[in-house]
């Protein structure tokens, strides 16, 4: 398990990687924590000519609160997100599911950036990042852009992300009074990426749901919003019932797959306890009784 | 100091060295040239080779030899040994070093890649080309069984390797007559052992001394260095085999010989420069032995009580490719499943199998766990369907105290003797499990669950393992003028504590401090007879060996000493590394200086002394296995929407006669309890239906982690065995055996309501969701 050969440059600045990445197109790849790309380049599933490794790159790791977003650099480690105090008050959504991220010796090494460019159909953070509506910032020789999730996550392993683009910045919108939000997942064991994740995004006005978000992980290509259940669940009561209801009904249009560790049809039903239990606890942290 | 170093729990001699990282392990070998080895293996489950192109590979820059099989030298071109022959095993297929026709399993080496480095060599692996003709696969246990089916060795009319039936009583009658019996199918799926560290083979041959040395990541250097110097053609004498630090073994490691231990050697000497072979995870993961699957279709007669009548079990057992190792685990699980009841007829039949997957070989509880599956799980039958409770049906059909040694009727161990018990106190242990947790009162403590909402649910099993089984073991002991105890024994160790547990039987002989007692072991140079390290055995055989020679060593130190000290020898006492008179500790001689004085450089030695110096080799050679037992009892919650499981509390009793060091034992039952949760709920090797294994790296193959496997709480009860001076039995698979017994019972407990009964494992929380429902949805057994 020796990856087959390639070369290595270390870039120092954004705009340095930039002119690398244009410089060796598809032939290149960038390197950030390595705790996806290390092993595929290993199993020789990656053959990048062209290794462009952003460590060195300082700037590209922060966590930042600019007006009402959080601004997470793309380099930014995993466990320092797990350990920031901003990042638990401010988006405790975030806050929670990095915690579902393998083991504190990957979160180490693990970006945030290098997670949501990976793309791991069962991976927490894309979901985390489709349920709060996050931007994606994206500087390439032509200038920057930002996407939103749905942009961004296109399909298994897939991004909007062209050989010659940098994924630099993740914005999470901060959440107003009386939102609550919650993170659950089955995995394996601790620390596998998840059979299924549900990130649930509840804002409560007095005993009922003025607006719910639902995204989930591992039950398709990418991370899957319900959004027929989310308008369901706008202007109901907050009940056991409605939650029941509309997790059922979410997960009734998933479409999973079945593979050696789970049945689809396992997938489907956990997908819904999952998403019944996030809903749940979501409107129990905006202030909600449930009844 | 303590009095007596035999049983206390004290830290071991090993760690050190090992927790900062100054193991002597395979890939921790460097010697200067070295070059590195990498194999083209078999992308096919079976396919005919048609044509192998090595060119562009030979030519890349950095390779020194690219080996195929017709390269090899006729004596090692053909298959590689038999291990263990058997009557029964009349097609005993063996693996060759190089596929050069057929290809029988997904990854059997076909081409052996030599460079100057592992990069290249694996660069190297991708230029090579070889054209096959694939062949229809025999995968599926059953399916491959039947006739009909794609056939794996060409010359055969099957795929039975073997057909072995073993009987006690007569059954038939007894089950004819039996006013009930029940039938169940049991299933246990594909496993690995997975140890931390892979296989691995350094060679390095002197070719001014004609010597072959060879570090090996194996349990049985000794009999690797035998097969060596025969295939090889090169004397016993210069064949070195070293066994250094090994990170695990479990089982397969003991092969005699993987193609890897026999081609990277050749290899060595052919280039005449020392060749490094570290197998990866993956290769591992195809290219080593696996084990477990076995299917077993079992019955069980008993009378109104609950008495047993009579079991009979029909079972296939899955060889994989080839079956060089023999019918160890078959013959253990037919030969186990009785464990510690009273069963007067007995009929245990299976077929072993040949398949288009890996060979299989003993790991860790070697065909012991499927045998307590089947038996545990038919007794938890009988309880459910008489209606009486499942710890009083155990009790009614227990083996009695007094009733040992006890002849199972004639059933044959895999040692070739005839099966009886030495000793044991199956009430006992089983009393003990209970209590500690409390089964006395669970009926009330499960329906506390129940009203908070939990499905919470008590297994447990017992199991009776046969250990310390023969041939024989050595030991040579030499005290050095220093006072250092040097203790050589022809076991390898892979973890198990040996270098403390033998220290503390020598300490006790020569009163001597435990850490002044170095032990080494696996290195055919420093001991040249031995078996290896299998079947539970080091502790029992070996040990005793250690006995006996701290035994002979004492003797001619109280010879010695008795000239020194001008006393008599009954009258001296060895004690802080010192001999003296009793009573009188100041007329004393170090142990040293009796050394010294026992290799004198004028004067004379006793006549019947076997050798000079304070020195003595001793052989032990059991006359048939030291039969230990345990009990495993747990609380195991289950979310049935999630099928997610956690154990709540986890006890074992075990029963290995008098313990060497607690510590080191808890070590090993605990280790064992982590490999069967493993086995019960995580690993489970999947193979598609062409032969290709799905499962191949560790995000797919699942090892429980310090996360799954709860706190082992590790009683004892000590029933010495007649069998051996130390009255010691084995421990090493102690752990691993009852596992799946265990979670299967605790879940039928746990899920009660729904009617489900666990038949298969591993299990999965998928696959535990979708018997739930099966059991929700099927009409209630008759
Ligand atoms: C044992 C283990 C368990 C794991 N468990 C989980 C888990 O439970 N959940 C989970 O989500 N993940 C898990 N992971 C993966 C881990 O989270 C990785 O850290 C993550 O998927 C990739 O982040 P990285 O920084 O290591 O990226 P790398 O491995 O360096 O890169 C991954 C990919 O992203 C690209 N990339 C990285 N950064 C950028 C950027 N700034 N712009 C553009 N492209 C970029 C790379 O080119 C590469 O294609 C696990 C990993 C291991 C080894």
């Amino acid at each position: 398990m020796k990856p087959a050969p390639f070369r290595y440059v270390a870039p120092r600045s954004v705009d340095e990687t930039l002119a690398l990445l244009a410089e060796h197109g598809a032939e290149g790849k960038i390197l950030a924590g390595g705790q996806s790309l290390v092993p595929l380049l290993n199993m020789r599933l990656a053959r990048p000519q062209v290794i462009v490794d952003i460590n060195g790159i300082r700037s590209l790791a922060y966590i930042r609160r600019k007006d009402d977003h959080l601004h997470v650099g793309a380099l930014t480690r995993q466990r320092a997100v797990e350990e920031s105090a901003t990042v638990r008050r401010q988006v405790p959504l975030l806050w929670e599911a990095i915690r579902f991220v393998g083991h504190p010796q990957i979160r180490t090494r693990g970006t945030v950036g290098g997670s949501l460019a990976h793309a791991d159909p069962s991976a927490e953070l894309p979901a985390v990042a489709a349920a709060l509506d996050a931007e994606l910032v994206v500087r390439s020789p032509s200038g920057e852009r930002a996407l939103s999730p749905g942009e961004f996550f296109a399909g298994y392993l897939t991004t909007a992300l062209e050989p010659t683009d940098l994924l630099t910045e993740i914005r999470f919108p901060l959440l107003p009074e009386r939102t609550g939000t919650a993170f659950v997942e089955v995995a394996r064991r601790h620390g596998d990426f998840a059979l299924v994740g549900v990130a649930a995004v509840v804002r409560r006005s007095d005993g009922t749901i003025a607006e719910a978000r639902l995204a989930f992980t591992g039950v398709g290509p990418g991370p899957v919003r319900a959004r027929g259940a989310e308008g369901r669940l706008a202007g109901s009561a907050g009940t056991s019932r409605v939650f029941a209801d509309a997790a059922r009904e979410a997960a009734a249009r998933l479409d999973p797959e079945s593979e050696i560790h789970a049945t689809a049809q396992y997938r489907r039903d956990v997908a819904a306890t999952l998403a019944r239990r996030a809903l749940e606890l979501a409107w129990q942290r905006s202030g909600g009784r449930t009844r | 100091m303590p009095t007596r170093w035999f049983g206390e729990r004290i830290p071991r001699n090993e760690d050190p060295r090992l927790l900062t990282g100054r193991g002597m392990y395979v890939d921790d070998v460097r010697r200067p040239g070295t070059l590195h080895a990498a194999f083209y293996r078999s992308p096919h489950a079976h396919a005919r080779i048609l044509r192998i192109a090595t060119d562009q590979a030979k030519a890349l820059p950095g390779v020194v030899a690219v080996v195929t099989a017709q390269d090899l030298p006729e004596r090692i071109r053909g298959p590689l040994p038999k291990l263990i022959p058997h009557p029964a095993l009349v097609h005993h297929k063996t693996q060759v070093a190089l596929a050069g026709e057929v290809v029988r399993h997904v990854g059997e080496p076909i081409a052996l890649v030599v460079a100057e480095s592992r990069y290249i060599a694996e660069d190297a692996l991708e230029l090579i080309d070889v054209e096959f003709e694939v062949l229809p696969a025999a995968v599926d246990l059953e399916a491959a069984a039947k006739p009909g089916a794609p056939r794996v060795h060409a010359d055969m009319a099957d795929n039975i390797a073997a057909h072995h039936i073993q009987r006690a009583g007569n059954v038939e009658e007894a089950f004819a007559k039996a006013p009930h019996v029940f039938r169940e199918r049991f299933t246990m799926d594909r496993g690995s052992s997975s140890p931390i560290e892979t296989r691995g083979v350094v060679a390095e041959w002197d070719p001014r001394s004609h010597q072959l040395t060879v570090w090996d990541s194996t349990q049985a250097p000794i009999r690797i260095r035998n097969y060596l110097s025969d295939l090889l053609g090169l004397p016993q004498a210069n064949v070195r085999v070293i066994a250094p630090d090994i990170g695990g073994g479990f089982g397969p490691k003991i092969m005699m010989c993987y193609p890897e231990e026999i081609s990277i050697p050749w290899a060595a000497m052919m280039l005449e420069r020392p060749v490094k072979w570290i197998e990866d995870r993956r290769e591992h993961f195809v290219a080593t032995n696996h084990e477990r699957l076995q299917i077993h279709d079992a019955e069980i007669a008993v009378d109104t009580d609950g008495r047993i009548l009579g079991v009979r079990t029909t079972y296939l057992h899955d060889c994989g490719a080839y079956c060089a190792y023999g019918l160890t685990v078959p013959i253990v699980s037919g030969t186990t499943l009785p464990g510690p009841y009273k069963i007067p007829n007995y009929h245990a039949e299976y077929r072993a199998v040949f398949a288009n997957k890996t060979q299989t070989s003993p790991y860790r509880g070697a065909g012991r766990p499927h045998g307590v599956f089947v038996m545990e799980r038919l007794m938890d039958r009988v309880a459910r369907e008489l209606g009486i409770d499942r710890a009083e049906v155990r009790r009614r059909n227990f083996i009695q105290p007094h009733e040992f040694p006890y002849d199972l009727g004639g059933l044959i161990y895999q040692d070739g003797v005839r099966l009886v018990y030495d000793s044991g106190n199956y009430p006992e242990v089983f009393r003990k499990t209970m209590d500690h947790i409390g089964y006395a009162d669970w009926a009330a403590q499960k329906a506390r669950y129940r009203r908070e909402g939990r499905r919470v649910g008590l297994g447990f099993a017992f199991y009776v393992e046969g250990t310390g089984i023969g041939p024989y073991e050595g030991c040579r002991i030499t005290v050095e003028p220093s006072g250092k105890v040097y203790v050589a024994t022809s076991v390898g160790t892979q973890g198990q504590g040996h270098y403390t547990s033998f220290a503390q039987i020598v300490a006790d002989a020569l009163g001597t401090d435990v850490r002044d007692v170095i032990v080494t072991t696996g290195d055919s140079g420093a001991f040249g007879w031995g078996t290896g390290t299998f079947a539970s055995r080091a502790a029992v055989v070996a040990g005793n060996a250690v006995a006996l020679a701290a035994g002979a060593v004492r003797q001619k130190t109280l010879q010695v000493a008795a000239t020194l000290l001008e006393a008599r020898g009954d009258d001296l006492e060895l004690a802080e590394g010192k001999v003296f008179v009793r009573g009188v500790p100041g007329r004393a001689v170090m142990l040293g200086q009796v050394a010294a004085a026992a290799n004198p450089l004028r004067g004379v030695i006793p006549q019947e002394w076997e050798g000079p110096g304070l020195e003595a080799t001793r052989y032990f050679a059991p006359p048939s296995g030291a039969f230990a037992a345990g009990c495993h009892a747990a609380l195991v919650e289950v979310d049935t929407e999630t099928g997610l499981i956690r154990f709540l509390r986890y006890v074992v009793v075990h029963d290995c006669g008098p313990v060497i060091n607690p510590m080191i034992l808890e070590g090993q039952v605990r280790g064992g309890v982590a490999q069967g949760i493993g086995n019960a709920f995580y690993e489970k090797l999947v193979y598609d239906e062409q032969g290709q294994l799905l499962t191949q790296t560790f995000m797919d193959y699942l090892l429980p982690t310090v996360a799954e496997v709860p706190p082992v709480e590790v009683d004892h009860v000590e029933t010495p065995s007649p069998l051996n001076p130390l009255g010691i039995k084995g421990a090493g698979e102690a752990g691993v055996i009852p596992v799946p017994a265990l979670v299967a019972s605790a879940l039928d407990d746990a899920l009660s309501e729904e009617g489900v009964r666990i038949t298969e494992m591993p299990l999965s929380p998928s696959r535990l969701r979708e018997i739930l429902r099966e059991a929700q949805t099927a009409p209630t057994p008759a």
